[in-house]
């Protein structure tokens, strides 16, 4: 007759590491703004809240139903022992059991309802939560992920909003149902007995100084073990990583030692957590087998007096069996959904971030076709939230169909230019003209349609390498492809792998090489058929070689195009119309490799640096 | 799962104790329904009195009031000192349990992160970093979590399943068939579902994984996917992911939700039908009402202790996973270990002869390296150049034994390598990586990786450092974050030199370990690096001509095979691909 109470004991241990709760810092926000999420289901939500709190009702009912079968054994009992009137009436047990049938079917299939639209509803706001994160992570300006590391947005997307998910499934209902028991059965132990029912509430005080008083300190250690945990695999992580230089430099006891420390830390905090939160269950059950001894000694003088039945006490008896269950089931579930906020204020923050600037659109790239020509007008430019100007006064003209290349010692700003001209940044003042419209005007996609980029960071996706080279053009065919593989001169090489085009390219890309992968990135561009085409060391890992075979190609495809191009080799770039010498974000010098070199200056320095003789 | 066991044996003393405790505890728990329906029938129905004689009936009201009392109370006292017991027995159970688990995780963390010190590039190739990293950590923990439940569940829930069955029985043989049937509903409706929902539960860490990689492509490739606006085809490749993640956690979420309440309604008909039968047997006095309530007590300790153990059967998989994956790692043979007779590397000279060396990947179909000769001299730069992919990084790392060679002999001082011990080896090598690693802690703490050098200024000077590293407000103790994030791509590059440099070497190996800097500074680097070097042997591997090509030997690779050995100018004349290099980044007039 305890059963609800004795399956749901498993809960409180398997959700043990919820004590770990963060605190969340503005609780009423927080709330508020989950509720805004919630808000579509509010339907769903009411009916799990009425199911919910029906059912328990129900549950809560039942054993006053039984004691009535119970009473009516006892009355016959009684009767056949003293021999005064019937003995046992099954009609009376028969009906009574009948009607615990019905109140269980009906609390059951109420519990199955709430559930299961809690489990949709939960498993939908999750989804939604994660849709909104991907369009922000969209809108988002290219600085923001300058400051914010990919791991703490990653954490938003599947951590906290798993911990939503989960903990709202269960604290809806949990707390709904944890509450009502707790009211209901307290007036139901009122109809039995307001006397016995002021002394089972004495309970109370005593289990929630049991419960928070548990939770406080095991909290401590739960906070200490994660800690350790990050400790040791942030070492996992850095020594598996770079485990080369380890064995180079001969650093694996001094490894060991390290790992050793944070390791024994991690294993003091942790079975200290494990064990005080396991010390909750034997003690909420003694003190609720306090209260039944008590409820034992003050019924029994009750019936003797005739003041209450048997069945009554034996009702009172489940029904303060069930009581501390309720209670330890309240004090975790305020702590969950302490979580659950403390994981959205997370996710919710992010998704506050500001946005990149609204657009008023004042040229239409459909309009007219560009000829690529490009000028650049003192722009100044320093990232966001730094007062370091990395750009300070740049102003160059590029004709249509000119090679330009930038050139410049690390640091530069010759990426940053490249950054800018595709409007991954805002400038802080002076212009960019393509075409003389300047491209603060333009629809940020449409002015990005007009450039091929190929970046030294060569990124491929987990997918087919057809579908790899295809993301330059979704609509491509599968000739468009291969013509753009075999200027890239990858052709070959694709055609000698397992399953050609078709070969999926694994996780971390792993399974091609650098070099290979550049080749890739470049056909991607090449399909992509763009007016004009940056290229940011894109042959650096390619050797030299095969990179004179895709400059021929690309000369070719860019014949009447702009393109730019970062090299550190300065071979790539001799041939190139027009050499910009970019040093502390001015331009130094400009011109060709011809007359560079006859200047004598910074370029040639750079240049004859290449051969210089080590003496 | 045996993996476990070997870990628990040193606990074994601890588990006997705990299965003690645990068996004191199940005694209480299970002779609590018996106090209690003696103090309902005993105590309340019949006044305390415990045989019913004639006499006894015709007691006063008082006397009898008081008999009651002092029955309730003993009993009552009785009750509570054996919750208690069982209490403190289940609290010590439960420090056992996690002393135990915490230590078997402790070791095996240890254990396993010690291992994977040991193991050499082979390994790490074979099972990839990554999977590396998941066993150490989260399988790790998984078996944590298992022993921990385990030692409370697996042991408790049989004893008190046959300790229930036996009470139960003695209570009342007639009524036993309701649990028969009631467990082999339980058990069916549990098969139902695993049967159903494993699967699912299995494939929710694979959607989660993937999931994760889509976020993580999209963050990794920001710029890439707003240059060709692909924003939106982004979109449905997460919404696709999302959808799939989220219809599985939904029907996760919706089976989970339906079997509580069917489990409860099970117990719930069990209730019933025990006090339906059993108030026919007590009309037929062969049953008193007190043992019939004590009888629903053990039918309901039966039944979840049929739960428990099912609960550890859907449990097992996982955590027999887990230990397999940290199995393979504990039992995988070492490729590069000392030989016993192996001797220490004293009084280094630092020549390095490569003797008709050939060298093939684990599983690979051709050699990546193939008969390769030539000797590198101390006080002598010997470089090392060929196309991606001709073996010049692999040859290189056959040095320090981050591979052994497949065929041939690499000799340091006359000595084949494999005949020295690995760390004197490492210990003569200063070595700089393709890919510059750091490790968080300060600059200074970087820089004296591995060596124990009072002054590293000057290494630093040398490796073009000082500038930068001077101008940070902190200087030498410049915090260095995880992952060095906090640092560019030349500043790595240049540290991870400067920490080879401060080792004091007599061999340096620098794998292609240049790239990452412009070309004033590389020239600026060769020539502070050749007086800080002076003696020492040097090894570079490059793939500008500019950084090698006064080298005093030049080994030019392609395919795994030399195809040309000497200097500049001879090879020039003498070799076709060196020449093709050279042609494709110098302008004409150097190549004269």
């Amino acid at each position: 007759m305890s059963q609800s109470s004795s399956i749901k004991t498993k809960r409180p241990m398997k959700h043990s590491k919820n004590f770990i709760a963060d605190k969340p810092k503005d609780m009423k926000g927080g709330v508020k703004r989950l509720v805004s999420y919630l808000a579509p289901f509010k339907f769903r939500i009411l009916v799990v809240a009425f199911f919910a709190a029906l059912g328990t009702v129900f549950t809560i009912l039942s054993p006053k139903v039984l004691a009535k079968a119970t009473d009516e054994l006892a009355r016959g009992l009684i009767a056949v022992m003293t021999g005064v009137g019937e003995g046992i009436d099954f009609t009376v047990i028969g009906k009574v059991l009948l009607a615990c049938v019905g109140l269980y079917v009906v609390s059951s299939l109420f519990q199955f309802v709430q559930g299961f639209i809690m489990a949709d509803v939960s498993a939908e706001v999750a989804k939604n939560l994660r849709t909104s994160i991907e369009e922000k992570i969209n809108r988002l300006p290219v600085s923001y992920f300058n400051r914010v590391s990919y791991g703490d947005v990653l954490s938003r997307i599947t951590n906290d909003v798993d911990t939503i998910n989960l903990n709202l499934n269960q604290t809806m209902t949990q707390a709904i149902s944890s509450f009502t028991t707790v009211v209901g059965v307290i007036i139901m132990m009122l109809s039995i007995s307001v006397k016995m029912t002021l002394l089972a509430l004495c309970i109370l005080p005593v289990s929630a100084v049991v419960v928070f008083g548990i939770i406080g300190i095991s909290q401590k250690h739960f906070k200490r073990q994660q800690k350790f945990l990050g400790a040791v695999n942030g070492q996992v992580e850095e020594m598996y990583g770079g485990h080369l230089i380890v064995k180079a430099f001969n650093g694996e006891e001094n490894a060991l030692e390290n790992f050793k420390k944070d390791n024994d830390s991690l294993y003091e905090a942790s079975w200290r957590a494990s064990f005080l939160s396991g010390t909750m269950q034997p003690l909420m059950t003694f003190v609720g087998n306090l209260g039944y001894v008590a409820v034992c000694i003050v019924g029994a003088s009750m019936t003797s007096n005739g003041t209450m039945t048997v069945g009554g006490i034996q009702a009172f008896i489940q029904y303060i069996r069930n009581f501390t269950q309720p209670i330890t089931q309240l004090a975790q579930v305020s702590n969950q959904f302490q979580a659950v906020i403390a994981a959205s204020e997370r996710v919710f923050e992010f998704l506050a971030e500001e946005e990149m600037p609204e657009i008023d659109v004042k040229f239409n790239v459909a309009d007219a076709e560009l000829s690529g020509q490009v000028t650049f007008n003192h722009v100044k430019f320093g990232y966001e939230g730094t007062d370091k100007i990395v750009i300070k006064d740049f102003s160059a003209d590029v004709k249509p169909g000119m090679k330009v290349a930038l050139v410049g010692p690390t640091g530069a700003g010759k990426t940053t230019m490249v950054k800018l001209l595709m409007r991954f940044h805002d400038l802080t003042d002076g212009e960019i003209l393509v075409d003389g419209h300047n491209i603060a005007d333009f629809d940020r996609k449409d002015l990005r349609s007009e450039f091929g980029m190929v970046l030294q960071d060569t990124w491929l996706y987990s997918g087919s390498i057809k579908d790899n080279i295809r993301y330059g053009k979704l609509d491509a065919t599968e000739e468009d492809i291969i013509k753009a593989a075999k200027a890239a001169q990858v052709d070959h090489f694709v055609r000698t792998l397992p399953s050609g085009y078709d070969m999926i390219i694994n996780e971390e890309a792993s399974n091609i090489s650098q070099g290979q992968k550049q080749l890739l990135t470049i056909a991607r561009a090449i399909l992509a058929d763009p007016r004009i085409l940056i290229l940011d060391e894109a042959t650096s890992s390619v050797d030299t070689r095969t990179e004179v075979m895709i400059q021929k190609a690309m000369d070719n495809l860019m014949k009447g195009r702009t393109s730019f191009i970062i090299a550190h080799r300065l071979s790539t770039i001799k041939n190139a119309d027009l050499i910009l010498c970019i040093k502390d974000g001015d331009i130094v010098e400009q011109g060709t490799h011809e007359s560079l070199m006859a200047l004598n200056g910074f370029y040639a320095e750079l240049y004859n640096s290449q051969f210089e003789h080590v003496s | 799962m045996k993996v476990v066991f070997k870990y628990l044996k040193p606990y074994a003393f601890f588990v006997v104790i705990s299965l003690t405790l645990l068996f004191g505890q199940v005694v209480c728990e299970l002779s609590l329904p018996n106090l209690m329906s003696d103090i309902v029938d005993i105590g309340i129905i019949r006044s305390g009195v415990e045989n019913i004689t004639p006499e006894t009936m015709m007691l006063p009201k008082e006397q009898l009031a008081e008999m009651q009392h002092d029955y309730i109370m003993r009993k009552g006292a009785e009750m509570l000192g054996i919750t208690l017991a069982a209490a403190v027995s289940s609290i010590l159970v439960g420090f056992m349990a996690a002393r135990i688990a915490s230590s078997v995780a402790r070791k095996l963390r240890y254990d396993v992160f010690s291992k994977v010190n040991d193991f050499s590039n082979a390994e790490f190739d074979k099972f990839s970093t990554a999977s590396l990293i998941t066993r150490s950590t989260n399988d790790v923990q998984q078996i944590q979590n298992f022993i921990s439940m385990g030692l409370k569940m697996m042991l408790f829930a049989p004893l008190m399943g046959t300790g229930s069955i036996i009470m139960a029985l003695q209570k009342s043989t007639s009524l036993a068939w309701i649990i028969v049937v009631a467990v082999l509903v339980i058990v069916g409706v549990l098969g139902v579902v695993m049967v159903v929902a494993l699967p699912k539960f299995k494939s929710l860490q694979t959607l989660v994984d993937k999931l994760n990689l889509v976020s993580r492509e999209q963050l990794s490739g920001l710029m890439v996917i707003r240059a060709f606006g692909n924003e939106a085809y982004e979109e449905d490749r997460f919404d696709v992911a999302n959808k799939n993640l989220t219809y599985t956690t939904r029907f996760v979420q919706r089976t989970m939700a339906s079997l509580m309440p069917s489990i409860s309604f099970i117990m719930s008909l069990v209730n019933i039908a025990i006090v339906w039968f059993g108030a026919k047997a007590i009309s037929q006095a062969t049953l008193e009402v007190g043992d019939m309530m004590a009888f629903l007590q053990y039918a309901i300790h039966i039944m979840i202790s049929f739960l428990f153990v099912s609960m550890i059967f859907i449990m097992l998989p996982r955590a027999s996973v887990a230990a397999n994956r940290i199995k393979e790692i504990l039992d995988e043979d070492l490729s590069v270990t000392d030989k016993e007779d192996a001797k220490s590397l004293e009084n280094v000279n630092g020549r390095v002869e490569f003797k008709n060396v050939s060298f093939r990947y684990d599983e690979a179909s051709e050699n990546a390296l193939s008969n390769i000769s030539f000797t590198a001299e101390p006080g002598k730069t010997t470089a090392f150049i060929g196309s991606t992919g001709s073996g010049k990084s692999t040859l290189i790392n056959l040095i320090p034994r981050f591979y052994d060679v497949t065929e041939g002999q690499i000799l340091i001082d006359g000595v084949d390598v494999r005949d020295i011990t690995v760390k004197s080896l490492r210990d003569a090598i200063g070595y700089v990586s393709q890919k510059a690693v750091l490790f968080s802690g300060t600059i200074d703490s970087n820089v004296k990786y591995g060596n124990d050098s009072e002054n590293i200024m000057d290494a630093i000077r040398v490796a073009q450092a000082e500038d930068f590293v001077m101008s940070k407000e902190n200087g030498l103790e410049s915090e260095v974050a995880q992952g060095a994030t906090n640092v560019s791509g030349g500043q790595k590059q240049r540290l991870s030199i400067a920490r080879a440099l401060a080792k004091k070497a007599p061999i340096y190996i620098f794998d292609d370990s240049f790239s990452a800097l412009d070309f004033k500074t590389d020239a600026a680097l060769r020539a502070a690096l050749s007086e800080y070097t002076n003696n020492a042997t040097v090894l570079i591997v490059a793939q500008r001509v500019s950084t090698i090509m006064n080298a005093d030997k030049i080994v030019v690779l392609d395919e795994g095979r030399v195809c040309g050995i000497g200097d500049h100018k001879t090879l020039l004349n003498s070799c076709k691909e060196y020449r093709e290099i050279c042609e494709s980044q110098l302008g004409e007039e150097e190549l004269k």
